[in-house]
């Protein structure tokens, strides 16, 4: 069987103009040492938008989002090829310090991960790294971000308590605010939503929403109904055959991926035939 | 044979060997007590032996036991976390770093009177320190080194690795990742490391015999010598002076290790809550 064929672009995307895209993608191909995981990606993140990365697991769209903040550089033996440009600067350019990287491109997990310090200090985390250090300053950012979150009602007379003592959507929502606090471009989230109570998925796709007008906002799902519901844009991947790498069948807006594929696999995944 | 019998038997067996272990630390602290609580007393605790049959009380040596273990937790301590982070953070994960770990699981298998001559030999002539608190200190410091280094670096790794992820997803570089997100979760289980290796120095016998001396003094500086409760009560019970005041000795020191192990369990109780 041959590698899944290059990406389609169709459905008459807006032709980019300038300063539309965020992050473009040419050609990546990915390794994990001698495993070829991800081939010939190419995808444009555009501004002021939510884009999904959908697909069945093992697919490597989780990997793909890792790349874009060079996180995988923390996993030994991992090796990118092809472009991947932030504002038109390649990530992968001579020079580039990861860490300044993600300082604009943040990320989001599964599991919420707070910090086992207070409320207050975890918010203040990135903020302290860059030097803040004047109290009403931390103050200020710590409570802008955890409205940004939509987390402050909640939380603002427990600001000393543990991040661990809330409940695991409160805790999601304190990862955001931690985030935003450092005032990230672009927010990575990988599966943000699938360690947490329903009640609590809500206010996180609320919150994209309401985010995405400041924020750049990619998100890994397993949940079609949730990419559906959250995301301007859609791109579906496929890894066909265990041991052959992945590649990116589809990408488009998202009305256009659910209700008119070009790709019978597409059509495939999302009418449930398989993954 | 009946599955149930054969269950109830394993039950009994387990029961039995449990019980064994329960009640030989009880027979002990029963004994210790016993014995024990009779001389112990304020006086006991705050003046000094004297006379031919060292009658009187303990405190000269309870400091010497508090001044030489807090010493060494100091000096061991700094050298066992940071070689720790070294091992768990930043060493190549190879053999170099299986051949250290290693050597600090070896060094802890050391048996300790092979130690005390050691620190005999380095401390007391070869550095020229003399019997003293300073000697008996780095001596027990070796001794704690790989507890207190294993204990950290096992802490260290079970931090999960998504809350590091938490933190370089943000913009953290690894020295600030470790210093101030990785070390901060594993404190709680460092310090308990602390805590009972610094119990197992208090109950050291052989080593502070070698290093300190056994010079009934109360030390201010590190270079003078002392007499540690285990030796105190060693030469009580050996040279049969004081057969009360060694039980008596005996309580306090086992009191004293209970106190850090209890501490020790609530630091890891009260952490773990946040």
């Amino acid at each position: 069987m041959t590698p899944v064929q290059a990406t389609s672009f169709h459905h008459n995307l807006p032709h980019s103009e300038p300063g539309d895209v965020k992050i473009s993608v040419r050609g990546l191909n990915f390794w994990y040492s001698d495993f070829n995981a991800l081939t010939g990606i190419s995808v444009e993140i555009r501004k002021k938008a939510v884009t999904a990365f959908i697909g069945p697991s093992g697919c490597g769209k989780s990997t793909f989002l890792r790349c874009m903040n060079r996180m995988n550089d923390l996993i030994p033996g991992t090796r990118v090829e092809g472009t991947m440009l932030l504002d038109g600067a390649d990530i992968y350019g001579q020079g580039v310090d990861p860490v300044d990287l993600r300082r604009r491109v943040g990320m989001i997990f599964q599991q919420p991960n707070p910090f086992p310090q207070s409320i207050y200090d975890n918010v203040a985390y990135g903020p302290r790294l860059q030097g803040v250090k004047k109290k009403s300053d931390l103050d200020g950012l710590v409570e802008e971000s955890l409205k940004r979150a939509n987390l402050w009602k909640e939380v603002k007379d427990i600001l000393g308590r543990g991040g661990l003592t809330l409940s695991g959507g409160q805790q999601q929502r304190l990862c955001i605010a931690r985030v935003l606090a450092v005032e990230p471009e672009v927010l990575l989230m990988d599966e943000p939503c699938s360690a947490i109570d329903p009640t609590s998925v809500q206010k996180i796709e609320d919150l994209m929403a309401e985010l995405k007008d400041t924020v750049t906002i990619v998100i890994v799902t397993h949940n079609m109904q949730q990419a559906a519901r959250v995301s301007d844009y859609t791109a579906f991947f496929l890894q066909e055959l265990a041991g052959e790498p992945a590649a990116m069948v589809e990408f488009g807006r998202t009305s256009d991926i659910f209700t008119s594929p070009t790709d019978k696999r597409t059509e495939d995944y999302i009418t449930g035939r398989f993954g | 044979m009946d599955k149930r019998i054969t269950n109830n038997i394993a039950v009994a067996v387990l029961w039995v060997a449990a019980g064994i272990t329960v009640a030989v630390l009880g027979a002990i602290i029963i004994y210790v007590f016993v014995n024990g609580v009779r001389v112990l007393s304020p006086a006991f605790i705050f003046t000094w032996p004297h006379g031919v049959n060292s009658e009187g009380g303990v405190w000269p040596t309870i400091v010497s036991t508090l001044y030489v273990t807090i010493l060494s937790m100091l000096i061991c301590t700094p050298v066992a976390v940071l070689a720790a982070v070294y091992l768990a953070e930043y060493a190549h994960q190879g053999r170099i770093v299986s051949i250290i770990r290693f050597a600090a699981d070896s060094l802890a298998s050391v048996p300790s009177i092979v130690m005390g001559l050691f620190g005999f030999a380095l401390f007391v002539e070869a550095m020229g320190f003399g019997l003293s608190m300073l000697s008996a200190s780095l001596a027990l410091s070796l001794l704690m080194l790989p507890i207190v280094m294993r204990a950290t670096e096992e802490a260290i790794r079970s931090v999960p690795r998504y809350i590091r992820w938490g933190s370089y997803g943000m913009g953290a570089t690894k020295w600030q990742t470790v210093s101030k997100v990785v070390l901060p979760a594993a404190a709680p289980r460092v310090i308990t490391g602390i805590v009972l290796a610094t119990g197992r120095a208090v109950g050291e016998t052989a080593v502070v015999f070698y290093t300190m001396g056994q010079a009934i003094w109360l030390p201010i500086s590190p270079l003078e010598s002392g007499r540690p409760m285990t030796v105190h009560l060693y030469l009580l019970a050996v040279e049969g002076i004081n057969l009360p005041a060694a039980y008596g000795t005996a309580l306090l020191l086992m009191l004293m290790i209970l106190g850090f192990n209890l501490s020790a369990r609530w630091i890891l109780k009260r952490y773990r809550k946040v």
